[in-house]
Protein backbone atom coordinates (compact mmCIF):
# COMPACT_ATOMS: atom_id res chain seq x y z
CA UNK A 1 0.00 0.00 0.00
CA UNK A 2 1.36 3.41 -0.95
CA UNK A 3 1.16 5.98 1.81
CA UNK A 4 -0.37 9.09 0.31
CA UNK A 5 -0.60 12.35 2.28
CA UNK A 6 -4.32 11.67 2.75
CA UNK A 7 -3.63 8.31 4.35
CA UNK A 8 -0.87 9.75 6.51
CA UNK A 9 -3.20 12.49 7.73
CA UNK A 10 -5.91 9.96 8.47
CA UNK A 11 -3.57 7.69 10.43
CA UNK A 12 -2.19 10.64 12.39
CA UNK A 13 -5.67 11.80 13.35
CA UNK A 14 -6.60 8.28 14.42
CA UNK A 15 -3.41 7.92 16.41
CA UNK A 16 -3.90 11.21 18.25
CA UNK A 17 -7.49 10.21 19.06
CA UNK A 18 -6.39 6.78 20.22
CA UNK A 19 -3.78 8.37 22.45
CA UNK A 20 -6.48 10.48 24.13
CA UNK A 21 -8.60 7.37 24.60
CA UNK A 22 -5.81 5.28 26.03
CA UNK A 23 -3.98 7.82 28.22
CA UNK A 24 -6.37 7.49 31.18
CA UNK A 25 -5.76 3.72 31.18
CA UNK A 26 -1.99 4.09 30.97
CA UNK A 27 -2.03 6.64 33.77
CA UNK A 28 -4.14 4.29 35.87
CA UNK A 29 -1.61 1.50 35.35
CA UNK A 30 1.19 3.88 36.24
CA UNK A 31 -0.52 5.05 39.44
CA UNK A 32 -1.13 1.48 40.55
CA UNK A 33 2.65 1.19 40.89
CA UNK A 34 3.04 4.37 42.96
CA UNK A 35 3.26 4.81 46.70
CA UNK A 36 0.58 7.05 48.22
CA UNK A 37 2.81 10.12 48.53
CA UNK A 38 3.38 10.13 44.74
CA UNK A 39 -0.16 9.63 43.42
CA UNK A 40 -1.14 13.32 43.39
CA UNK A 41 2.29 14.78 42.96
CA UNK A 42 2.64 17.93 40.81
CA UNK A 43 4.04 17.62 38.20
CA UNK A 44 2.57 14.14 37.77
CA UNK A 45 4.77 11.11 37.33
CA UNK A 46 4.02 9.16 34.19
CA UNK A 47 6.71 6.61 34.93
CA UNK A 48 6.50 5.76 38.63
CA UNK A 49 9.72 6.58 40.40
CA UNK A 50 10.26 4.71 42.61
CA UNK A 51 7.96 1.99 41.25
CA UNK A 52 6.50 -0.33 43.83
CA UNK A 53 4.48 -3.54 43.85
CA UNK A 54 3.19 -2.75 47.33
CA UNK A 55 -0.35 -1.89 46.14
CA UNK A 56 -0.76 -5.22 44.36
CA UNK A 57 0.73 -7.03 47.32
CA UNK A 58 -1.71 -5.37 49.70
CA UNK A 59 -4.70 -5.97 47.46
CA UNK A 60 -3.87 -9.63 47.04
CA UNK A 61 -2.82 -10.45 50.60
CA UNK A 62 -4.57 -8.08 52.97
CA UNK A 63 -8.30 -7.67 53.22
CA UNK A 64 -10.91 -9.68 51.37
CA UNK A 65 -10.18 -8.84 47.76
CA UNK A 66 -9.68 -12.48 46.75
CA UNK A 67 -13.02 -13.28 48.32
CA UNK A 68 -14.78 -10.46 46.40
CA UNK A 69 -13.14 -11.62 43.20
CA UNK A 70 -14.45 -15.14 43.82
CA UNK A 71 -17.93 -13.72 44.55
CA UNK A 72 -17.87 -11.92 41.22
CA UNK A 73 -16.69 -15.02 39.36
CA UNK A 74 -19.44 -17.12 40.98
CA UNK A 75 -22.23 -14.59 40.48
CA UNK A 76 -21.32 -13.54 36.93
CA UNK A 77 -20.51 -17.12 35.88
CA UNK A 78 -23.70 -18.68 37.24
CA UNK A 79 -25.92 -15.85 36.06
CA UNK A 80 -24.46 -16.00 32.56
CA UNK A 81 -24.86 -19.77 32.15
CA UNK A 82 -28.45 -19.78 33.44
CA UNK A 83 -29.51 -16.62 31.61
CA UNK A 84 -28.12 -17.78 28.25
CA UNK A 85 -29.62 -21.26 28.59
CA UNK A 86 -33.09 -20.01 29.57
CA UNK A 87 -32.94 -17.36 26.84
CA UNK A 88 -32.02 -20.04 24.29
CA UNK A 89 -35.07 -22.07 25.38
CA UNK A 90 -37.29 -19.00 25.13
CA UNK A 91 -35.87 -18.03 21.76
CA UNK A 92 -36.29 -21.57 20.42
CA UNK A 93 -39.87 -21.69 21.67
CA UNK A 94 -40.68 -18.39 19.97
CA UNK A 95 -38.83 -19.25 16.75
CA UNK A 96 -39.97 -22.82 16.15
CA UNK A 97 -43.58 -23.03 17.37
CA UNK A 98 -46.91 -21.33 16.77
CA UNK A 99 -49.08 -21.02 19.85
CA UNK A 100 -51.72 -18.68 21.27
CA UNK A 101 -50.50 -15.37 22.75
CA UNK A 102 -47.10 -15.87 21.07
CA UNK A 103 -46.80 -12.36 19.66
CA UNK A 104 -48.23 -10.89 22.80
CA UNK A 105 -45.70 -12.63 25.05
CA UNK A 106 -42.85 -11.63 22.78
CA UNK A 107 -43.94 -8.01 22.91
CA UNK A 108 -43.97 -8.21 26.68
CA UNK A 109 -40.32 -9.30 26.47
CA UNK A 110 -39.50 -6.39 24.16
CA UNK A 111 -40.98 -4.04 26.74
CA UNK A 112 -38.23 -5.25 29.06
CA UNK A 113 -35.67 -3.94 26.56
CA UNK A 114 -37.08 -0.44 26.84
CA UNK A 115 -37.57 -0.22 30.60
CA UNK A 116 -34.28 0.80 32.17
CA UNK A 117 -33.12 -1.46 35.00
CA UNK A 118 -32.91 1.42 37.49
CA UNK A 119 -36.65 2.07 37.21
CA UNK A 120 -37.38 -1.29 38.78
CA UNK A 121 -34.91 -1.11 41.60
CA UNK A 122 -37.33 0.01 44.35
CA UNK A 123 -40.03 -2.66 43.77
CA UNK A 124 -37.31 -5.25 43.16
CA UNK A 125 -35.83 -4.41 46.53
CA UNK A 126 -39.23 -4.91 48.21
CA UNK A 127 -39.75 -8.17 46.30
CA UNK A 128 -36.29 -9.46 47.18
CA UNK A 129 -36.84 -8.64 50.82
CA UNK A 130 -40.13 -10.47 50.82
CA UNK A 131 -38.61 -13.56 49.15
CA UNK A 132 -35.53 -13.56 51.38
CA UNK A 133 -33.28 -12.78 48.40
CA UNK A 134 -31.73 -9.68 49.88
CA UNK A 135 -28.04 -9.61 50.80
CA UNK A 136 -27.22 -12.98 49.22
CA UNK A 137 -25.30 -14.13 46.16
CA UNK A 138 -28.21 -16.31 44.92
CA UNK A 139 -30.35 -13.19 45.24
CA UNK A 140 -28.00 -11.36 42.88
CA UNK A 141 -28.05 -14.29 40.45
CA UNK A 142 -31.86 -14.47 40.28
CA UNK A 143 -32.21 -10.79 39.39
CA UNK A 144 -29.26 -10.83 36.98
CA UNK A 145 -30.75 -13.82 35.13
CA UNK A 146 -34.20 -12.18 34.91
CA UNK A 147 -32.67 -8.88 33.83
CA UNK A 148 -30.72 -10.40 30.95
CA UNK A 149 -33.45 -12.60 29.46
CA UNK A 150 -35.10 -10.04 27.19
CA UNK A 151 -32.02 -8.94 25.26
CA UNK A 152 -30.65 -12.46 24.84
CA UNK A 153 -33.97 -13.90 23.71
CA UNK A 154 -34.28 -11.10 21.18
CA UNK A 155 -30.76 -11.78 19.90
CA UNK A 156 -31.14 -15.58 19.73
CA UNK A 157 -34.63 -15.74 18.26
CA UNK A 158 -33.51 -14.23 14.99
CA UNK A 159 -30.70 -16.75 14.78
CA UNK A 160 -32.88 -19.79 15.47
CA UNK A 161 -35.44 -18.59 12.94
CA UNK A 162 -32.77 -18.52 10.26
CA UNK A 163 -31.78 -22.18 10.84
CA UNK A 164 -33.11 -24.40 8.02
CA UNK A 165 -36.26 -26.26 9.05
CA UNK A 166 -35.24 -29.30 6.92
CA UNK A 167 -32.65 -30.40 9.48
CA UNK A 168 -35.25 -30.21 12.20
CA UNK A 169 -37.70 -32.27 10.14
CA UNK A 170 -35.07 -34.88 9.35
CA UNK A 171 -34.27 -35.36 13.04
CA UNK A 172 -37.95 -35.56 13.84
CA UNK A 173 -38.38 -38.37 11.32
CA UNK A 174 -35.49 -40.15 13.01
CA UNK A 175 -37.58 -40.05 16.18
CA UNK A 176 -35.83 -37.28 18.11
CA UNK A 177 -38.22 -35.44 20.42
CA UNK A 178 -38.43 -31.66 20.79
CA UNK A 179 -35.94 -31.48 23.65
CA UNK A 180 -33.34 -33.62 21.82
CA UNK A 181 -33.69 -31.48 18.71
CA UNK A 182 -33.10 -28.38 20.83
CA UNK A 183 -30.04 -29.80 22.61
CA UNK A 184 -28.42 -31.71 19.74
CA UNK A 185 -29.33 -29.53 16.77
CA UNK A 186 -30.32 -25.97 17.66
CA UNK A 187 -27.73 -25.36 20.39
CA UNK A 188 -24.69 -26.66 18.45
CA UNK A 189 -25.73 -24.77 15.31
CA UNK A 190 -26.42 -21.68 17.38
CA UNK A 191 -22.92 -21.49 18.79
CA UNK A 192 -21.90 -18.16 17.25
CA UNK A 193 -25.03 -16.44 18.55
CA UNK A 194 -24.73 -18.17 21.92
CA UNK A 195 -21.13 -16.98 22.18
CA UNK A 196 -22.24 -13.40 21.57
CA UNK A 197 -25.01 -13.69 24.16
CA UNK A 198 -22.59 -15.23 26.67
CA UNK A 199 -20.03 -12.45 26.30
CA UNK A 200 -22.50 -9.60 26.66
CA UNK A 201 -24.24 -11.22 29.62
CA UNK A 202 -20.94 -11.89 31.34
CA UNK A 203 -19.80 -8.29 30.90
CA UNK A 204 -23.12 -6.92 32.13
CA UNK A 205 -23.18 -9.10 35.25
CA UNK A 206 -19.47 -8.69 36.02
CA UNK A 207 -19.83 -4.89 35.99
CA UNK A 208 -23.30 -4.59 37.54
CA UNK A 209 -23.32 -1.97 40.26
CA UNK A 210 -26.75 -0.54 41.16
CA UNK A 211 -28.50 -3.74 42.19
CA UNK A 212 -25.50 -5.07 44.11
CA UNK A 213 -25.20 -1.70 45.88
CA UNK A 214 -28.85 -1.88 46.86
CA UNK A 215 -29.21 -5.49 47.89
CA UNK A 216 -25.84 -6.37 49.46
CA UNK A 217 -25.30 -5.18 53.03
CA UNK A 218 -22.84 -7.72 54.46
CA UNK A 219 -19.23 -7.03 53.46
CA UNK A 220 -18.53 -10.69 52.71
CA UNK A 221 -21.25 -10.77 50.03
CA UNK A 222 -19.79 -7.87 48.08
CA UNK A 223 -18.89 -8.21 44.41
CA UNK A 224 -15.97 -6.35 42.81
CA UNK A 225 -17.76 -3.15 41.67
CA UNK A 226 -19.09 -2.59 45.19
CA UNK A 227 -15.82 -3.47 46.88
CA UNK A 228 -13.89 -1.12 44.60
CA UNK A 229 -16.38 1.73 44.98
CA UNK A 230 -16.08 1.38 48.77
CA UNK A 231 -12.29 1.71 48.64
CA UNK A 232 -12.76 5.48 48.35
CA UNK A 233 -11.93 6.92 51.72
CA UNK A 234 -13.94 9.80 53.22
CA UNK A 235 -10.70 11.77 53.11
CA UNK A 236 -7.68 10.81 51.10
CA UNK A 237 -8.40 7.83 48.86
CA UNK A 238 -5.53 5.38 48.45
CA UNK A 239 -5.45 5.79 44.69
CA UNK A 240 -2.61 3.35 44.08
CA UNK A 241 -4.53 0.68 45.93
CA UNK A 242 -7.83 1.50 44.18
CA UNK A 243 -6.24 1.17 40.77
CA UNK A 244 -4.31 -1.98 41.56
CA UNK A 245 -7.66 -3.53 42.52
CA UNK A 246 -9.37 -2.00 39.46
CA UNK A 247 -6.78 -3.41 37.09
CA UNK A 248 -7.14 -6.89 38.56
CA UNK A 249 -10.92 -6.50 38.18
CA UNK A 250 -10.88 -5.39 34.55
CA UNK A 251 -8.25 -7.83 33.29
CA UNK A 252 -10.75 -10.71 32.85
CA UNK A 253 -13.10 -8.42 30.94
CA UNK A 254 -10.41 -7.13 28.62
CA UNK A 255 -9.16 -10.68 28.07
CA UNK A 256 -12.68 -11.81 27.12
CA UNK A 257 -13.04 -8.81 24.83
CA UNK A 258 -9.72 -9.33 23.04
CA UNK A 259 -10.36 -13.06 22.59
CA UNK A 260 -13.91 -12.76 21.28
CA UNK A 261 -13.72 -9.46 19.36
CA UNK A 262 -15.37 -11.02 16.32
CA UNK A 263 -18.47 -11.94 18.33
CA UNK A 264 -18.63 -8.42 19.72
CA UNK A 265 -18.97 -6.92 16.31
CA UNK A 266 -21.61 -9.51 15.37
CA UNK A 267 -23.56 -8.91 18.54
CA UNK A 268 -23.53 -5.16 18.13
CA UNK A 269 -24.59 -5.29 14.52
CA UNK A 270 -27.48 -7.64 15.22
CA UNK A 271 -28.78 -4.62 17.06
CA UNK A 272 -29.98 -3.36 20.37
CA UNK A 273 -26.90 -4.05 22.47
CA UNK A 274 -25.84 -1.04 24.47
CA UNK A 275 -22.56 -1.50 26.35
CA UNK B 1 -55.94 -33.89 24.41
CA UNK B 2 -54.57 -33.13 20.97
CA UNK B 3 -54.45 -29.44 21.90
CA UNK B 4 -52.46 -30.25 25.01
CA UNK B 5 -49.93 -32.32 23.11
CA UNK B 6 -49.56 -29.66 20.44
CA UNK B 7 -48.76 -26.85 22.84
CA UNK B 8 -46.89 -28.85 25.47
CA UNK B 9 -43.46 -28.48 23.85
CA UNK B 10 -43.55 -24.70 23.31
CA UNK B 11 -45.05 -24.24 26.77
CA UNK B 12 -42.16 -26.13 28.34
CA UNK B 13 -39.59 -24.13 26.38
CA UNK B 14 -41.17 -20.80 27.25
CA UNK B 15 -42.32 -21.41 30.81
CA UNK B 16 -39.11 -21.31 32.91
CA UNK B 17 -37.75 -18.08 31.45
CA UNK B 18 -41.13 -16.43 31.11
CA UNK B 19 -42.05 -17.19 34.70
CA UNK B 20 -38.83 -15.66 35.96
CA UNK B 21 -39.38 -12.66 33.72
CA UNK B 22 -42.96 -12.15 34.87
CA UNK B 23 -42.08 -12.36 38.57
CA UNK B 24 -38.86 -10.35 38.62
CA UNK B 25 -39.38 -7.82 35.81
CA UNK B 26 -43.05 -7.44 34.86
CA UNK B 27 -44.44 -7.59 38.39
CA UNK B 28 -41.97 -4.90 39.61
CA UNK B 29 -43.03 -2.70 36.64
CA UNK B 30 -46.63 -2.79 37.82
CA UNK B 31 -45.57 -2.57 41.45
CA UNK B 32 -43.60 0.62 40.72
CA UNK B 33 -46.75 2.28 39.46
CA UNK B 34 -48.77 0.98 42.41
CA UNK B 35 -46.19 2.09 44.99
CA UNK B 36 -46.06 5.58 43.52
CA UNK B 37 -49.70 6.04 44.65
CA UNK B 38 -48.93 5.30 48.30
CA UNK B 39 -47.12 6.79 51.21
CA UNK B 40 -45.24 3.51 51.27
CA UNK B 41 -44.13 2.16 54.65
CA UNK B 42 -41.06 -0.07 54.68
CA UNK B 43 -41.33 -1.19 58.27
CA UNK B 44 -43.13 -4.52 58.67
CA UNK B 45 -46.63 -4.08 60.08
CA UNK B 46 -46.88 -0.37 59.32
CA UNK B 47 -49.79 0.52 57.07
CA UNK B 48 -49.13 2.24 53.76
CA UNK B 49 -51.65 4.98 53.09
CA UNK B 50 -53.14 5.46 49.64
CA UNK B 51 -52.38 8.99 48.47
CA UNK B 52 -53.56 9.01 44.87
CA UNK B 53 -51.41 11.32 42.78
CA UNK B 54 -49.92 13.19 45.76
CA UNK B 55 -46.41 11.85 45.12
CA UNK B 56 -46.60 13.09 41.54
CA UNK B 57 -47.83 16.52 42.59
CA UNK B 58 -45.02 16.67 45.11
CA UNK B 59 -42.42 15.67 42.50
CA UNK B 60 -43.59 18.31 40.03
CA UNK B 61 -43.42 20.97 42.75
CA UNK B 62 -40.04 19.81 44.08
CA UNK B 63 -37.28 22.21 42.92
CA UNK B 64 -34.72 19.44 43.49
CA UNK B 65 -36.51 17.24 40.96
CA UNK B 66 -36.24 20.02 38.39
CA UNK B 67 -32.62 20.66 39.29
CA UNK B 68 -31.71 16.98 38.89
CA UNK B 69 -33.72 16.81 35.67
CA UNK B 70 -31.86 19.81 34.31
CA UNK B 71 -28.58 18.10 35.19
CA UNK B 72 -29.72 14.97 33.35
CA UNK B 73 -30.69 17.22 30.44
CA UNK B 74 -27.32 18.94 30.44
CA UNK B 75 -25.63 15.55 30.51
CA UNK B 76 -27.71 14.42 27.54
CA UNK B 77 -27.08 17.60 25.58
CA UNK B 78 -23.33 17.52 26.08
CA UNK B 79 -22.74 13.78 25.68
CA UNK B 80 -25.10 12.66 22.90
CA UNK B 81 -24.02 14.99 20.02
CA UNK B 82 -20.27 14.53 20.70
CA UNK B 83 -20.64 10.76 20.87
CA UNK B 84 -22.47 10.75 17.53
CA UNK B 85 -20.12 13.18 15.81
CA UNK B 86 -16.89 11.67 17.13
CA UNK B 87 -18.12 8.08 16.80
CA UNK B 88 -19.12 8.69 13.19
CA UNK B 89 -15.90 10.60 12.52
CA UNK B 90 -13.70 7.79 13.79
CA UNK B 91 -15.81 5.24 11.91
CA UNK B 92 -15.36 7.18 8.65
CA UNK B 93 -11.60 7.32 9.16
CA UNK B 94 -11.52 3.60 9.99
CA UNK B 95 -13.95 2.24 7.45
CA UNK B 96 -11.46 1.20 4.78
CA UNK B 97 -9.92 -2.13 5.62
CA UNK B 98 -6.28 -1.68 6.55
CA UNK B 99 -3.78 -3.49 8.77
CA UNK B 100 -4.21 -0.76 11.39
CA UNK B 101 -8.01 -1.04 11.54
CA UNK B 102 -8.39 -3.83 14.15
CA UNK B 103 -5.76 -2.19 16.32
CA UNK B 104 -7.49 1.20 16.41
CA UNK B 105 -10.88 -0.43 16.81
CA UNK B 106 -9.72 -2.13 19.99
CA UNK B 107 -8.18 1.04 21.44
CA UNK B 108 -11.33 3.10 20.87
CA UNK B 109 -13.60 0.36 22.17
CA UNK B 110 -11.61 -0.40 25.35
CA UNK B 111 -13.43 2.18 27.55
CA UNK B 112 -16.79 0.65 26.56
CA UNK B 113 -15.98 -2.72 28.07
CA UNK B 114 -14.46 -1.30 31.24
CA UNK B 115 -16.69 -1.18 34.30
CA UNK B 116 -18.48 2.12 35.04
CA UNK B 117 -17.30 2.05 38.64
CA UNK B 118 -13.65 1.78 37.64
CA UNK B 119 -13.76 4.54 35.03
CA UNK B 120 -15.74 6.80 37.38
CA UNK B 121 -13.03 6.52 40.02
CA UNK B 122 -10.41 6.98 37.33
CA UNK B 123 -11.97 10.25 36.14
CA UNK B 124 -12.43 11.41 39.71
CA UNK B 125 -8.70 10.93 40.09
CA UNK B 126 -7.87 12.66 36.80
CA UNK B 127 -10.07 15.63 37.75
CA UNK B 128 -8.74 15.84 41.32
CA UNK B 129 -7.39 19.21 42.54
CA UNK B 130 -3.82 18.04 41.99
CA UNK B 131 -4.78 15.72 39.17
CA UNK B 132 -3.63 15.25 35.62
CA UNK B 133 -6.29 17.52 34.04
CA UNK B 134 -5.45 20.58 36.10
CA UNK B 135 -1.77 20.05 35.48
CA UNK B 136 -2.26 19.48 31.74
CA UNK B 137 -4.43 22.58 31.32
CA UNK B 138 -2.39 24.66 33.72
CA UNK B 139 -5.45 25.30 35.88
CA UNK B 140 -6.21 25.32 39.58
CA UNK B 141 -9.86 24.30 39.37
CA UNK B 142 -11.56 22.27 42.06
CA UNK B 143 -13.63 20.46 39.42
CA UNK B 144 -15.82 18.24 41.53
CA UNK B 145 -16.84 20.78 44.15
CA UNK B 146 -18.95 23.04 41.93
CA UNK B 147 -22.05 22.15 39.96
CA UNK B 148 -20.96 23.20 36.47
CA UNK B 149 -17.33 22.15 36.60
CA UNK B 150 -18.42 18.80 38.05
CA UNK B 151 -20.83 18.39 35.14
CA UNK B 152 -17.91 19.01 32.78
CA UNK B 153 -16.00 16.14 34.37
CA UNK B 154 -19.06 13.84 34.37
CA UNK B 155 -19.85 14.65 30.72
CA UNK B 156 -16.20 14.16 29.71
CA UNK B 157 -16.38 10.66 31.16
CA UNK B 158 -19.67 9.98 29.36
CA UNK B 159 -18.24 10.97 25.98
CA UNK B 160 -14.93 9.17 26.49
CA UNK B 161 -16.66 5.95 27.52
CA UNK B 162 -19.27 6.10 24.77
CA UNK B 163 -17.38 6.98 21.58
CA UNK B 164 -16.30 3.38 21.00
CA UNK B 165 -19.86 2.09 21.05
CA UNK B 166 -21.23 4.48 18.45
CA UNK B 167 -18.06 4.04 16.38
CA UNK B 168 -18.62 0.28 16.29
CA UNK B 169 -22.27 0.64 15.24
CA UNK B 170 -21.46 3.23 12.56
CA UNK B 171 -18.57 1.10 11.30
CA UNK B 172 -20.96 -1.78 10.67
CA UNK B 173 -23.48 0.53 8.99
CA UNK B 174 -20.82 2.07 6.73
CA UNK B 175 -19.84 -1.38 5.42
CA UNK B 176 -23.40 -1.61 4.12
CA UNK B 177 -23.29 1.59 2.03
CA UNK B 178 -23.48 0.43 -1.61
CA UNK B 179 -20.11 1.02 -3.29
CA UNK B 180 -21.86 1.52 -6.64
CA UNK B 181 -23.64 4.61 -5.37
CA UNK B 182 -20.38 6.13 -4.18
CA UNK B 183 -18.72 5.43 -7.55
CA UNK B 184 -21.69 6.86 -9.41
CA UNK B 185 -21.61 10.09 -7.44
CA UNK B 186 -17.84 10.31 -7.99
CA UNK B 187 -18.44 10.11 -11.73
CA UNK B 188 -21.04 12.86 -11.35
CA UNK B 189 -18.23 14.98 -9.94
CA UNK B 190 -19.32 15.06 -6.29
CA UNK B 191 -16.59 15.97 -3.79
CA UNK B 192 -16.10 14.06 -0.51
CA UNK B 193 -18.44 16.34 1.48
CA UNK B 194 -21.13 16.16 -1.19
CA UNK B 195 -20.82 12.35 -1.33
CA UNK B 196 -21.03 12.17 2.44
CA UNK B 197 -24.20 14.27 2.48
CA UNK B 198 -26.01 12.78 -0.48
CA UNK B 199 -24.93 9.13 -0.35
CA UNK B 200 -23.50 8.13 3.01
CA UNK B 201 -25.88 9.95 5.36
CA UNK B 202 -29.09 8.76 3.66
CA UNK B 203 -27.73 5.20 3.55
CA UNK B 204 -26.92 5.09 7.27
CA UNK B 205 -29.90 7.21 8.39
CA UNK B 206 -31.67 4.35 10.23
CA UNK B 207 -28.43 3.73 12.15
CA UNK B 208 -28.15 7.42 13.05
CA UNK B 209 -31.69 7.19 14.39
CA UNK B 210 -30.94 4.02 16.36
CA UNK B 211 -27.74 5.43 17.89
CA UNK B 212 -29.39 8.75 18.79
CA UNK B 213 -32.36 7.12 20.48
CA UNK B 214 -30.18 4.68 22.43
CA UNK B 215 -27.82 7.44 23.55
CA UNK B 216 -30.66 9.70 24.68
CA UNK B 217 -32.12 6.85 26.71
CA UNK B 218 -28.68 6.08 28.13
CA UNK B 219 -28.10 9.76 28.91
CA UNK B 220 -31.29 10.05 30.92
CA UNK B 221 -30.29 6.92 32.79
CA UNK B 222 -26.91 8.13 33.93
CA UNK B 223 -26.37 6.94 37.51
CA UNK B 224 -23.19 5.04 38.35
CA UNK B 225 -20.77 7.74 37.22
CA UNK B 226 -22.52 10.54 39.14
CA UNK B 227 -22.97 8.34 42.21
CA UNK B 228 -19.25 7.55 42.30
CA UNK B 229 -17.76 10.83 41.14
CA UNK B 230 -19.74 13.31 43.23
CA UNK B 231 -22.54 11.40 44.93
CA UNK B 232 -24.64 14.49 44.20
CA UNK B 233 -22.25 16.77 46.08
CA UNK B 234 -22.05 19.63 46.78
CA UNK B 235 -25.40 19.49 48.55
CA UNK B 236 -27.25 17.67 45.77
CA UNK B 237 -26.25 20.25 43.16
CA UNK B 238 -24.88 17.59 40.80
CA UNK B 239 -27.72 15.13 41.36
CA UNK B 240 -29.22 13.63 38.21
CA UNK B 241 -32.74 12.21 38.27
CA UNK B 242 -31.66 8.68 39.15
CA UNK B 243 -29.26 9.62 41.95
CA UNK B 244 -31.97 11.85 43.44
CA UNK B 245 -34.54 9.08 43.10
CA UNK B 246 -32.11 6.60 44.62
CA UNK B 247 -31.45 8.81 47.63
CA UNK B 248 -35.14 9.46 48.24
CA UNK B 249 -35.75 5.71 48.30
CA UNK B 250 -32.73 4.20 49.98
CA UNK B 251 -31.52 7.01 52.20
CA UNK B 252 -34.79 8.64 53.27
CA UNK B 253 -36.78 5.41 52.78
CA UNK B 254 -39.45 7.34 50.90
CA UNK B 255 -40.26 4.48 48.54
CA UNK B 256 -43.53 5.90 47.26
CA UNK B 257 -41.93 9.20 46.30
CA UNK B 258 -38.94 7.46 44.72
CA UNK B 259 -41.30 5.29 42.67
CA UNK B 260 -43.20 8.33 41.43
CA UNK B 261 -39.94 9.91 40.22
CA UNK B 262 -38.96 6.63 38.53
CA UNK B 263 -42.32 6.40 36.76
CA UNK B 264 -42.09 10.02 35.61
CA UNK B 265 -38.63 9.43 34.19
CA UNK B 266 -39.82 6.29 32.38
CA UNK B 267 -42.66 8.28 30.82
CA UNK B 268 -40.18 10.94 29.76
CA UNK B 269 -37.91 8.30 28.18
CA UNK B 270 -40.86 6.83 26.25
CA UNK B 271 -42.08 10.25 25.11
CA UNK B 272 -38.63 11.33 23.93
CA UNK B 273 -38.13 8.04 22.08
CA UNK B 274 -41.50 8.41 20.35
CA UNK B 275 -40.76 12.01 19.32
CA UNK B 276 -37.36 11.00 17.93
CA UNK B 277 -38.82 8.06 16.01
CA UNK B 278 -41.32 10.39 14.39
CA UNK B 279 -38.64 12.97 13.63
CA UNK B 280 -36.31 10.46 11.99
CA UNK B 281 -39.14 8.93 9.96
CA UNK B 282 -40.26 12.34 8.64
CA UNK B 283 -36.73 13.33 7.78
CA UNK B 284 -36.29 10.27 5.54
CA UNK B 285 -39.47 11.11 3.66
CA UNK B 286 -38.26 14.63 2.92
Amino acid sequence: MRVTPAIALRLTTLAVGALVMITPFLYMVSTSFKAQQYVLKVPPQFIPDPATLANYERVLTKGNFGHFFLNSVLVAGTSTVIAVFLSAMLAYGFARYRFPAREWLFRLLLLGLMIPAMMLIIPQFILAKWLGLIDSLPGLVVFYVAGNLALNTFLLRGFFEALPAELDDAMQIDGANDWRRFLDLALPLGRPALATATIFTFLATWDEYAWALTSITTPENQTLPIAIALMQGPKGTQWGLVFAASIIAIVPVIAVFLTFQRHFVQGLTSGAVKG
Amino acid sequence: MDQVRRYLAPALFIAPGMLLYLVFIVYPMLQAVAMSLFDWQVVAGAVSVFRGLDNYARALADPRVWLSLSNSGVYMLFTVPPQIALGLGVALLLKDKSPAQPFFRVLYYLPVVTSWVVVSLLFKYLFADKGLINWGLGLQVSWLSDRWTAMVAICALGVWKGIGWSMMIFLAALQGVPQALIEASKIDGAGPWMRFRTVTIPAIWPTVAFVTIMLVIGGLNVFTSVQNMTGGAPGGDTDVVLTYMYRQAFEFLDFGYGSAIAVLLTLLVFALSAIQLRFFRNETMA
